[in-house]
């Protein structure tokens, strides 16, 4: 046990977590929304997150796009791999509800058959950048780790006097980037006519689609909402790590269910909190005990805080996000 | 109906608590002139299993009326509500709305028909306001698609009074338009506040559902149902849980809703209340229907009376 490491890096390993935590959150988001419209775990998007960290490397390979580029090709090909990583996540998403889910909700299946499916598209994507495309394109393609080249690269762009934190730009773009895109989220699920037909569907889906709501197309929405902001993660997830890799998205994917269920899945603020909770957790705990250990302290808390409140931090439900 | 007694106003909203006169807003345009049939049920038969829930019902509804229909518990009422809104296929029979048969069709798809309703047991959106509920069955109507309402593509040149005041708005505004979908919304939002107005709880408009008192969840039922526009207005026990006062207060809202160009049908227990409201009465029994007519003819109709009124003073 190492305290004193916690306690005299503080700021950095807070950073730190905050960093990891808003990647959780993006992707939690996904989780949360399908789960308040349609009381579904889609264990299918840690694929959708891992399908658009590959979008931005097709993006910079088709660009051209290097580390060391002038400014305006770092803005360009950033933009780019955004709106790349956004669109691929979102067909992704879209294309699992509609060729797996959908014909089971027509069918009027039971919900362990969508978990189990679920799972079974999420094993399909995996196999697919495992395997199958390495046959048809070879490498990057495969079961190794790709490197994704850092086009923007980690630079100081202030220290916070006083505790002397280097505050870099990746981190920058990664936290605000998050909290942007979860604003806006929040603002469309609460504020607009789309959102409005959204929350109707969460609180009562059938007395909903009596008053003219397309529940079809709220899951669709939904879905690609989702989609989107699972891309906006992988774009920020490469920034940081820049790498990628055909099953990166299991173990990113299960922290951000972790991290929706801890804040109250259904819940899109609870998204927020239980991902910065969660990567907080992950990055004290690692700087007091053996960072090799991660994902255990991630999962303990998890049981612990389940025990005290077992919907969560914030409790469910997206229709109540209306605070 | 009374007027409400509470003097707040809501903020953000001008809200006026009386009903005003003129309901250009919330007057709907009817598909054909009164007393033509709206809605069929055509010798409707439903089985399920062995058990014979309807036999063989039929009547319709005209437009411009108010239908009740009655009968005892498990006569079927609730039933043929049912198929008449699509939730069960008749084994035999047809039920046909302005035409078109409407088994089979999804719920979504016979509210742009143009049939709405309320329940029973409320079922609003708990944690919406009044107004977003109400808002949700106005949303209905809107032609905007998903991708019109995300990029604002389709725009409209604005009325005068529906420029913004702001200058740099306004200048705007003249040059590119106003979206259609910001002109519905805003349209919804005056067409909400009017209905809410109309049913007589715009007082607390901005309050979430479920913490509104029973009279006002009922009555903002009726209002969601009718942002939606339908030709016809199906209300299932909608005095349930009032008092008398409660109740004549209801007949006048729903005759007004009538005189909106609303055709209403109305499940009610209440024998005072179909008596002193319907146009019309249908009544059940067993499954059968074994009266049609007038509420004078039905009062007076000695197999109704036996089924269902037994003495006729204390019925219900």
């Amino acid at each position: 046990m190492d305290f004193n490491n916690l306690i005299s890096g503080l700021d950095r390993h807070t950073l730190d977590g905050i960093t990891r935590g808003s990647i959780y959150a993006l992707v939690a988001l996904g989780y949360t929304m399908v789960y308040g419209v349609m009381k579904l775990i889609n264990f299918a998007h840690s694929e959708v997150f891992m399908v658009g960290t590959w979008a931005v490397l097709g993006t910079y390979t088709v660009i051209g796009a290097t580390a060391g580029d002038g400014l305006g090709m770092v803005i360009a090909a950033t933009v780019l791999a955004l709106l790349a990583a956004m669109l691929a996540s979102a067909g992704t998403a879209l294309a699992v509800e509609r060729i797996a889910y959908r014909p089971l909700r027509k069918k009027g299946a039971p919900p362990l058959i969508f978990l189990i499916t679920g799972i079974g598209c999420s094993m399909v994507l995996v196999e697919i950048f495992g395997q199958v495309l390495r046959v048809f394109f070879g490498r990057p393609f495969g079961r190794v780790t790709v490197n994704i080249p850092s086009v923007l690269e980690t630079k100081t762009v202030f220290t916070i006097p006083g505790i002397d934190l280097a505050v870099s730009n990746t981190r920058i773009l990664i936290i605000v980037g998050a909290i942007v895109m979860m604003l806006a989220l929040d603002a469309f699920v609460n504020k607009s006519r789309l959102g409005r037909g959204v929350r109707a569907v969460a609180q009562d889906p059938d007395t909903a689609s009596l008053m003219g709501v397309n529940q079809e197309r709220v899951i669709m929405l939904v879905f690609v909402l989702g989609g989107a902001m699972a891309g906006v993660a992988a774009l920020l997830y490469t920034v940081q790590y820049d790498i990628t890799k055909f099953d990166i998205g299991f173990i990113i994917g299960l922290k951000a269910f972790t991290a929706a269920v801890l804040g109250g899945i259904g819940n899109l603020r609870g998204a927020l909190v239980g991902g910065l909770f969660l990567g907080l957790v992950e990055v004290y705990a690692s700087a007091v005990w053996d960072s090799s250990w991660t994902n255990v302290y991630a999962f303990v808390v998890l049981v612990v805080v389940l025990m005290f409140r077992p919907t969560g931090l914030l409790g469910e439900s997206l229709g109540k996000a209306r605070a | 109906m009374s007027e409400p007694t509470h003097g707040s106003t809501v903020e953000q909203e001008e809200v006026v608590l009386k009903d005003t006169s003129d309901h250009d807003e919330i007057a709907i345009e009817t598909t054909g002139p009164d007393g033509s049939v709206l809605l069929e049920v055509d010798h409707v038969t439903l089985r399920f299993g062995g058990v014979v829930a309807l036999n063989d019902v039929n009547f319709q509804i005209r437009r411009g009326e108010i239908l009740g229909l009655i009968g005892p518990n498990g006569a079927g009422k609730t039933t043929c509500f049912n198929a008449m809104t699509g939730v069960y296929t008749p084994t035999e029979g047809k039920i046909r709305f302005k035409g078109t048969e409407i088994a089979g069709t999804k719920p979504h798809k016979i509210n742009q028909l143009g049939i709405a309703r309320t329940f029973q047991n409320i079922r609003l959106f708990p944690e919406m306001s009044a107004m977003e509920n109400v808002m949700v069955g106005c949303d209905a109507r809107h032609k905007t698609s998903v991708p019109g309402a995300l990029f604002r593509i389709y725009r409209q040149r604005p009325k005068e009074e529906e420029l913004p005041d702001n200058g740099i708005r306004r200048a705007f505004a003249k040059v590119f338009g106003i979206s259609r979908h910001t002109l519905e919304e805003r349209a919804g939002r005056r067409r909400s506040m009017e209905l809410l107005r109309f049913v007589g709880i715009a007082d607390r408009a901005h309050e979430l559902a479920r913490n509104l008192p029973y009279g006002y969840q009922r009555r903002l039922e009726i209002a969601r149902a009718l942002a939606t526009e339908p030709e016809l207005i199906c209300l299932d026990e909608p005095a349930a849980g009032f008092n008398p006062a409660e109740k004549e207060d209801l007949m006048g809202l729903i005759r007004r809703i009538r005189d909106l160009g609303h055709t209403v049908l109305v499940i009610e227990h209440d024998m005072k209340l179909v008596l002193g409201v319907t146009d019309r009465i249908v009544v059940l029994e067993f499954g059968q229907k074994i009266a049609e007519g007038t509420p004078d003819e039905v009062a007076r109709n000695p197999k109704v009376i036996a089924a269902y009124l037994g003495e006729p003073d204390d019925a219900a």
